[in-house]
């Protein structure tokens, strides 16, 4: 009997004990708002254009914390899917076409003379990257815009494109070499694969 | 005009993994030869049995994997695991020993774990080890070299060997001419001191010297692979080193009980597996540091097995062993890179 | 002679250099048009100052620097500019950046040069000027303009200056040749680079495959005063890199990230040197350069003096191409060298080498095969990297850790993918992980970037909406507060009335009461806040209990204000001392009457007496009413005009029914008397008394009639009176908003004070407009 007391005895001094430990580390250790939130959020292109269904990236990161899917985000593409994918640990799925493709970044451009001035675009604009006033010209800052085409649905004159980024010398990046396994495909035309590869 | 873009360098050195398989088949010459020598036509029977099962293995893998196979045959690499396990196991041994081993040498150890370049343990090794814990008495005795048979004697000739291979084992005949090697006697001493087994072992006082000469064949191999830069000579170098040491302390500190330092390094795999199968670039450590690091482990592992363990011979459970700890001793033996103060350690976590 | 340390690594691969070393430095052919590239190094591009059609002379400067790191340029030769645009230019990418196209005349015309004399006089900085203004920029690798090199000096203590006249590279003999045949311009452009930057000694180092240049050199550094040393290093590929260099001359490594500046280093190449000298003594822009021309397809490998911009189709034949033979034309060498995909990519500042090269001279790379981890990479690579683990994580994408693994230190020289057995092409991929570590780095800082401007969006979009929320607020309460207003006014006189008849309320009670009211009400408005916003189940009963709270408060609030005026008047005790005397002598009275009575009924000897007590009583009785009531209507100020008026006319309807009273008493008295001459006096007294009440009923009614018709007089005072109040109630309002939202604690009992000032007054004039509605 007096076995059983003792045990019985231990086993809550025990769970005091941790109880006490783990109540004292969650206020100590407390994490103030929503880490993943923000991680999240910062692997998100940030281009606000709403493609995933939700106002904004923020939005987007809170609903993907919320355990909404990941492939969702058309100007992030397969590279945020895997991004995304490898910091939550899930399985990264291929980009869902409900909500859009994936296209190159592009800038939005107002063919100037056409513009009526009519505000809508900047008021459209989640970057604040339209420059101009009621009845004046309007003019996108390039370096500011995201590529959203978020602007080019209200503009009443559609005097806005979406012109793609062109590559520089500067930004151009170096391809990714062939695999292996692609160049080899078969033993007689070897050479030729190589040869295509390039 | 159209010419071809492509990234810098434009040249290369004549330098090919098959051509580093094919030194490395050089350097088994002298080795293989002074086996045959020593102990008979058995060492070479293997050798092609070996090498025959291992291309057709690879073939086969290869089909299956749909690769090419033309291709990767002629890397050589295949012929590389064959002949290291065909000089591993006894000379005597039945066919279907060695067709074992390169099967799981091959398709398991090899190419289940996606072929060349990947495989985490050395394929010839981890056959090895699996014919001696599945044959332990057909993989222990080994063929008696031919002057431990004093002056009359010969090694059993070309066809009798193909009989005991391939057909039927006459157990007399077999028995004549294998027996213990000997780190098995040095190991089942009875309560012997080691002075007086040398004194009383046959294996000891006449087969040694076999031993020691096939050594020195592996060392030769070595030494001619060392000078045309196949591998750098940090590995076998402190493997050698470590064994060495290891073995004259306990030696220095009881002879009696403990086998002569010399002993350990001249006979049993100590050349073969420091030269040959401690310098296989893909399961063994990556950077100088690492393979000093990796071959002293080794060495001491080896002795440690040799002398406290349940089998004679220990190159393959170390090599194995330390086959596990090489990408982790990568990760804390990086070199230092030009232009910083220190060199980094471990590997940097994913959300660091 | 200096002592020549080494670094790790190195490859020797064949040099290939005696081809085009056997023929002295030619001068290639003017070509028909030329195309300068306006970016032909690191850094920003320069920007045109020509237009099309314009006549340009030699040496005239055509694009000027638009940053810092920058280089002038200037034409090449005598000509019209026919375009400017976009074209090919040496590049990996091959992509297209604009040009500046001449046409050459064929004249060749200088403009106007002359060098600076004894540049020794000059100060420093306009002598780098000078060089800037020459376009001069770094000949061997990145091109980095040079004068920015110069410059450092202000601001690092450069020791040591090395010249770099390696040229590790096969194939490349472009400074070899010119240490050979011009080695003392390379020895004047030392010197000028040593006065700017005045280093304790000067460092050549050359690889000993170049025994003419050395001896050149030698030669010709006997006749300096300048402490130069000349080491001759062993030629191993690539001991011409920057820090490999340094290491080599030196033993001190350039830590990871810094510049050799940082360590007191400066390098130049020995071409960049002889540019400076050309410079500085014959004023001559960086026009040309030298090129080696080489490789199995042309004939006749050599150098060539080139302008910039010269089509390497031009060089190609003036060193006869063989036709059909080119396989691959790299510009560079063939360790680091770029190909290019067509011939007439121009020759810029940094175009030291054009390999024209057979297929059999450069084979197509055999496909890679795994890699078996050989470590030969690792013995190769310079930098002291791990190649192959550096090519794991480019391939399987895991940059971070490439990066780890100082990817970022790779030098891209190509010894690893040299010496490949199984021909990874290894420096792809460490370009391939740097450019797209890169493009994530720049997407990362515009996602940044974005974000910032999104968040600074969203808080003012917040903003506007929570300023209009409030401003609509405001206009839905004072309109609500309006209505309320106009009902309970019609309360608060009742209740104005009853707290002054009944006991006094205390304030400070009603105020904590208001207080506690408030807080209940606002915790409710929290409450019902929060469940709205979680959408509770019980925001119903919350609501109901909001409401209730609201109503509370509302309810404390008004007896407040109800109390507060009458309390905040003054004059308190004395309208409280007049209601005791009142009622005092309201009892006297009473008993003085009883007395009375009872002596009249039993016919009483003191009767006489009681009666003119009785009297007196009443006479004082009336007073301390009228005193009360009078101080009663003092305390109202506000309406100074109306009030005596009122206060007449509640006397007087007093005394009237006073007088009837008494007068209905008399009279009861006399009927009830018996006795003759009592009865008579009664009758008498009775008599005078209904007098008095006819009066005072007369009196009241003369009152009435005038309070009557100054009320219809007062009739535009009374549409004055409400629009005072309104707006007396507007600054309530308005006080109450300024007090949430003041934010100091003295701003706040300020505004409090103002508000409670406010309220009264509000309260008054609502008071006041009651009396008349």
């Amino acid at each position: 009997m007096s076995t059983v007391l003792t045990a019985v005895i231990v086993l809550f001094l025990l769970a005091a004990v941790f109880g006490i430990v783990l109540g004292y580390a969650s206020v100590r250790f407390k994490v103030e708002g929503n880490p993943i939130v923000d991680q999240i959020d910062a692997i998100l292109p940030q281009t606000q254009c709403g493609q995933c269904g939700y106002p904004g990236c923020r939005p987007y990161a809170e609903a993907i914390a919320g355990g909404d899917a990941i492939n969702k985000c058309p100007p992030g593409g397969q590279s945020t899917i895997d991004a995304l994918a490898d910091l939550l640990d899930v399985e990264a799925v291929p980009l869902d076409a409900e909500h859009g493709e994936e296209k190159p970044r592009s800038v939005a451009y107002i063919r100037e003379d056409e513009c009526i001035g009519c505000t809508k675009c900047i008021q459209a604009c989640p970057v604040d990257a339209i420059l101009g006033a009621a009845k004046q010209m309007h003019t996108v800052i390039t370096s500011e815009c995201t590529g959203c085409d978020l602007c080019v649905e209200p503009c009443p004159v559609d005097c806005i494109d979406m012109i793609p980024i062109e590559t520089t010398p500067n930004t151009w990046k170096w391809p990714e070499p062939p695999s292996p396994m692609q160049l080899i495909a078969t033993d007689r035309g070897r050479g030729e694969a190589a040869a295509e590869a390039h | 005009m159209a010419l071809i873009r492509l990234s810098s360098p434009h040249v290369y050195k004549a330098n090919s993994t098959a051509n580093v398989m094919r030194l490395v088949l050089i350097a088994t010459l002298p080795g293989i030869l002074a086996m045959t020598f020593f102990f008979g036509w058995g060492t070479l029977i293997q050798i092609a049995l070996a090498c025959t099962l291992a291309l057709a293995f690879e073939a086969a893998v290869l089909k299956l994997r749909k690769r090419p196979p033309g291709f990767f045959l002629s890397d050589g690499s295949a012929l590389v695991t064959a002949i290291l396990l065909a000089v591993a196991i006894p000379p005597f041994s039945a066919w279907w020993v060695t067709a074992t081993g390169i099967f799981f040498a091959i398709v398991i150890a090899k190419h289940l774990y996606g072929g060349l370049g990947n495989n985490p343990f050395n394929p010839a090794m981890v056959a090895y080890a699996l014919l001696l814990v599945s044959f332990p008495v057909e993989m222990t005795r080994w063929t008696s070299p031919m002057t431990q048979h004093g002056g009359g004697w010969e090694i059993a000739g070309f066809i009798d060997t193909l009989q005991v291979i391939f057909g039927s084992v006459d157990a007399g005949f077999y028995d004549s001419f294998t027996g213990a090697t000997p780190l098995d006697v040095l190991k089942h001493r009875g309560g012997l001191t080691t002075e007086e087994l040398w004194r009383q072992s046959d294996v000891l006082t006449n087969g040694v010297g076999a031993w020691y000469a096939v050594s020195a064949a592996w060392f030769m191999g070595g030494i001619f692979l060392l000078s045309r830069k196949i591998f750098t000579w940090h590995t076998p170098l402190s493997m050698l080193v470590a064994l060495f040491l290891t073995a004259s302390a306990f030696y220095g500190f009881d002879p009696d009980n403990y086998v002569n330092p010399v002993v350990h390094l001249s006979v049993g795999a100590t050349m073969l597996g420091a030269f040959f199968i401690a310098t296989d670039p893909v399961t063994s450590a990556t950077s100088n540091k690492g393979k000093m690091v990796f071959g002293a482990l080794l060495g001491v592992l080896i002795y440690v097995i040799r002398t406290w363990g349940n089998y004679p011979d220990a190159v393959a459970f170390a090599v194995l062993l330390m086959n596990l700890c090489a990408p982790f001793i990568d990760q804390y033996t990086q070199p230092r890179t030009y232009g910083h103060n220190r060199a980094n350690r471990g590997m940097k976590g994913k959300n660091q | 002679m200096s002592k020549v340390f080494s670094f790790h690594g190195g490859i020797h691969p064949p040099g290939n250099k005696k081809r085009s070393t056997r023929a002295p430095i030619g001068k290639a052919p003017l070509p028909k048009t030329l195309m300068i590239p306006m970016q032909q190094h690191i850094g920003g591009p320069a920007d045109p100052i020509v237009k099309v059609g314009d006549t340009v002379l030699k040496g005239q400067l055509i694009a000027e620097p638009i940053s810092r790191i920058s280089a002038s340029i200037h034409a090449p030769t005598s000509g019209k500019v026919v375009d400017i645009a976009a074209y090919p230019i040496p590049h990996a990418s091959g992509l297209s950046e604009e040009c500046i196209v001449i046409e050459a005349d064929g004249e060749d015309r200088w403009i106007e040069h002359q060098g600076l004399g004894d540049y020794t006089r000059l100060k420093r900085v306009d002598l780098i000027e000078h060089i800037r203004g020459c376009g001069i920029a770094g000949m061997g690798g990145a091109g980095f303009p040079t004068d920015v090199k110069l410059h450092l000096s202000e601001d690092h203590i450069v020791n040591t200056l090395i010249i770099n006249a390696a040229e590790c590279e096969p194939y490349i003999t472009a400074d070899d040749m010119l240490m050979r045949e011009r080695a003392h311009e390379v020895l004047g452009g030392i010197e000028i680079i040593a006065h700017l930057l005045r280093p304790s000694h000067v460092l050549i180092g050359i690889e000993d495959n170049k025994p003419n240049a050395i001896h050149a050199l030698e030669s010709v550094l006997k006749h300096t005063e300048l402490n130069i040393d000349m080491v001759v290093v062993p030629t191993k590929y690539p001991s011409g890199g920057e820090r490999q260099l340094i290491k080599l001359l030196t033993d001190i490594e350039v830590p990871s990230g810094r510049i050799p500046a940082d360590i007191g280093i400066v390098c130049q190449n020995v071409g960049t040197t002889a540019a400076i000298y050309r410079a500085v003594h014959f004023g001559e822009p960086l026009i040309s350069r030298i090129v080696t021309v080489t490789g199995d397809a042309v004939l006749h490998p050599r150098n060539l003096e080139t302008l910039i911009g010269t089509p390497f189709s031009t060089l190609l034949e003036a060193c006869d191409l063989r036709p059909g033979a080119l396989s691959k034309l790299v510009m560079g060498g063939p360790m680091m060298g770029v190909t290019v995909e067509n011939d007439q990519i121009p020759v810029i500042k940094t175009t030291n080498c054009l390999i024209a090269a057979t297929a059999q001279e450069m084979p197509e790379a055999p496909p890679a095969q795994a890699c078996i981890r050989c470590g030969m990479c690792e013995q190769a690579c310079p930098a002291e990297l791990l190649p192959q683990q550096l090519y794991w994580f480019a391939k399987g994408r895991e940059f971070d850790k490439a990066k780890h693994h100082n990817l970022f230190d790779c030098i891209e020289c190509g010894a690893c993918a040299y010496v490949c057995p199984s021909s990874i092409p290894l420096v792809q991929y460490y370009r391939y992980a740097k450019s797209e570590i890169r493009t994530e780095q720049r997407d990362q800082q515009k996602a940044d970037h974005a974000r910032l401007r999104f968040e600074a969006r969203q808080a003012r979009l917040e903003r506007e909406a929570a300023e209009k929320e409030a401003r609509r607020k405001a206009r839905a309460e004072e309109a609500a507060k309006a209505q309320q207003q106009k009902t309970a006014a019609k309360d608060d006189t009742s209740v104005e009335q009853a707290s002054a008849a009944t006991a006094e309320p205390d304030l400070k009670q009603l105020k904590t009461a208001a207080a506690v009211a408030r807080t209940k009400l606002k915790k409710a408005q929290k409450a019902y806040d929060e469940a709205a916003a979680s959408n509770a189940d019980n925001l119903a009963e919350l609501e109901a209990a909001l409401n209730d709270a609201r109503s509370k408060a509302n309810e404390a609030e008004k007896a407040l204000t109800a109390g507060a005026p009458a309390a905040t008047e003054g004059g308190d005790d004395n309208l409280k001392q007049l209601k005791v005397a009142a009622a005092v002598a309201r009892t006297k009275l009473k008993k003085a009457q009883d007395a009375l009575k009872n002596a009249e009924e039993k016919g009483l000897d003191g009767v006489d007496k009681l009666r003119t007590t009785v009297a007196t009583l009443e006479q004082k009785a009336n007073e301390a009413q009228q005193a009360f009531e009078q101080a009663g209507k003092a305390t109202t100020p506000a309406v100074p005009e109306e009030k005596p008026a009122e206060v007449d006319i509640k006397a007087l309807k007093q005394q009237v029914s006073i007088m009837r009273t008494k007068l209905k008493k008399a009279e009861s008295a006399l009927e009830g008397c018996e006795d003759e001459t009592e009865k008579a006096r009664l009758q008498v007294e009775a008599d005078e008394l209904k007098q008095r009440f006819e009066q005072a009923t007369a009196e009241f009614d003369k009152a009435e009639q005038v309070l009557i018709e100054r009320a219809a007089n007062s009739g535009i005072d009374l549409k004055q009176l409400r629009i005072d109040a309104a707006m007396a109630r507007a600054a309530v309002t308005k006080g109450e908003r300024s007090l949430s939202k003041a934010e100091s604690d003295d701003e706040r009992s300020q505004i409090e004070q103002d508000l409670v000032a406010a309220r009264a007054k509000a309260e008054e004039l609502n008071l006041t407009l009651s009396q008349y509605e």
